[in-house]
């Protein structure tokens, strides 16, 4: 589910919620609310698969060595949560990262209705589709730097702790 | 008044094999005890669950003269193993863990973990990280992790396995000195080791105890034959 093709998730997430679609009574399409939905989806493959690394990377002997030390069933738990902490990290920003520079999903579902559902990336295809590249440039720029500066912070903090 | 913990008559087996077949021993405070045995005897799984990090299939352990469930072992028993495992973040917080998870006031932990490491001679290395130490320094910072808990009984597998020197003289006089106030129960399949630190050796051999006896006796007359051909270093595993 990880490398699944935001066009083709996009698609059939459209199919279920336009109005002759199963989900249709909600009337969700065009929404911020139907991109939120698109972008979950989209994205709890890779928090799962990333966490679940994670967590399996602890050494198992951090629950014994806890237990040794007088932790409760709770408090073992909670250190390989913590042991783990900054891979469960990397999978929140790998998924921010994912929906927030994606597109499919976005347009499809959002429709790219200004001031409603028009996200920086519909915006870029946007003006690149009307020759605007200098504001498309521009755009994809402070995308970039976002996901530049997420991906930076996490790293130095990281590094700190 | 002498405290002890004792294993009587304990079974444990995994998937049908016996790692411990009727196992009795005893081990006092005030004294080292050092479990000895060849590679798979059972030593560390003994250990195990003198620590009550698992159960026995069949038989007892003892604190004192009472029964001990599992909990009652826990709270009572620490553990250091072979390979020093470090939590993420500082030594302090690596020592400090084990204080905060059993409700020592906060105010009280900073002295705790300054103690500890002074015992093993690390004063002044709250600071660094953990896991950046090297492997005879991370024994030592589990060793004070479990001293600075001041449990009744603190269990040690191989407390010096692949360590230098210095770093083996300085844990073995640290467990000397915790010795002094509490019960120690240390495997080892070093015999010289052994011979050096303990006042009482259980030898196990293929899950069994072979004999326990005072050291100096076990060493000098070995009541049995395997336990003559271990010591000659002739013992068939």
């Amino acid at each position: 589910m990880i490398g699944i093709p935001t066009v083709a998730l996009g698609l059939y997430l459209y199919l279920l919620l336009s109005k002759s679609g199963p989900m249709g009574y909600f009337q969700l399409l065009y929404t911020p609310y139907a991109i939120i939905v698109g972008q979950c989806i989209l994205v709890t493959p890779i928090i799962v698969s990333f966490a679940t690394s994670a967590l399996e990377s602890v050494d198992p002997e951090v629950k014994t060595l806890a237990r040794t030390l007088g932790a409760s069933g709770m408090q073992t738990d909670f250190v390989v949560l913590r042991e783990a902490v900054w891979g469960v990290a990397l999978a929140i920003l790998a998924a921010f990262n994912r929906a927030f520079a994606e597109l499919g999903v976005a347009m499809m579902l959002g429709g790219n209705i200004r001031n409603v559902t028009r996200l920086l990336t519909t915006a870029i295809a946007l003006q690149t589709a009307m020759g605007e590249i200098a504001l498309s440039i521009a755009l994809s720029i402070i995308l970039l730097g976002i996901v530049l500066s997420l991906s930076l912070v996490v790293s130095l903090a990281r590094r700190t702790s | 008044m002498v405290f002890q913990i004792e294993a009587s008559r304990v079974t444990r087996k995994f998937d049908g094999l016996l790692a411990l077949n009727q196992v009795s021993a005893t081990a006092e405070s005030s004294k080292i005890t050092a479990i000895v045995g060849v590679n798979g005897s059972g030593k560390t799984t003994l250990l195990k669950l003198l620590a009550g990090l698992d159960a026995p299939n069949e038989g007892t352990i003892r604190i004192g003269t009472k029964n001990a469930t599992a909990d009652d072992l826990r709270s009572h028993c620490t553990m250091v193993f072979q390979k020093s495992i470090m939590l993420g973040g500082k030594v302090y917080d690596n020592i400090a863990y084990g204080l905060r998870v059993n409700r020592v006031t906060r105010r009280e932990i900073p002295e705790r973990v300054k103690s500890a490491l002074a015992f093993v001679n690390l004063s002044g290395f709250e600071k660094r990280k953990a896991r950046k130490l090297s492997s005879g320094e991370q024994q030592r910072v589990a060793l004070a992790r479990a001293l600075a808990l001041d449990r009744a009984v603190l269990l040690i597998d191989e407390p010096t396995a692949n360590l230098d020197p210095a770093n083996s003289a300085i844990i073995e006089q640290s467990i000397r000195e915790a010795a002094r106030s509490r019960v120690v129960v240390l495997t080892t399949h070093n015999l010289a080791q052994a011979r050096r630190m303990s006042r009482s050796v259980v030898h196990l051999y293929q899950g069994s105890v072979v004999e326990q006896e005072e050291t100096a006796r076990f060493f000098a007359r070995p009541r049995d034959e395997r336990t003559r051909l271990f010591i000659n270093g002739e013992l068939q595993f």
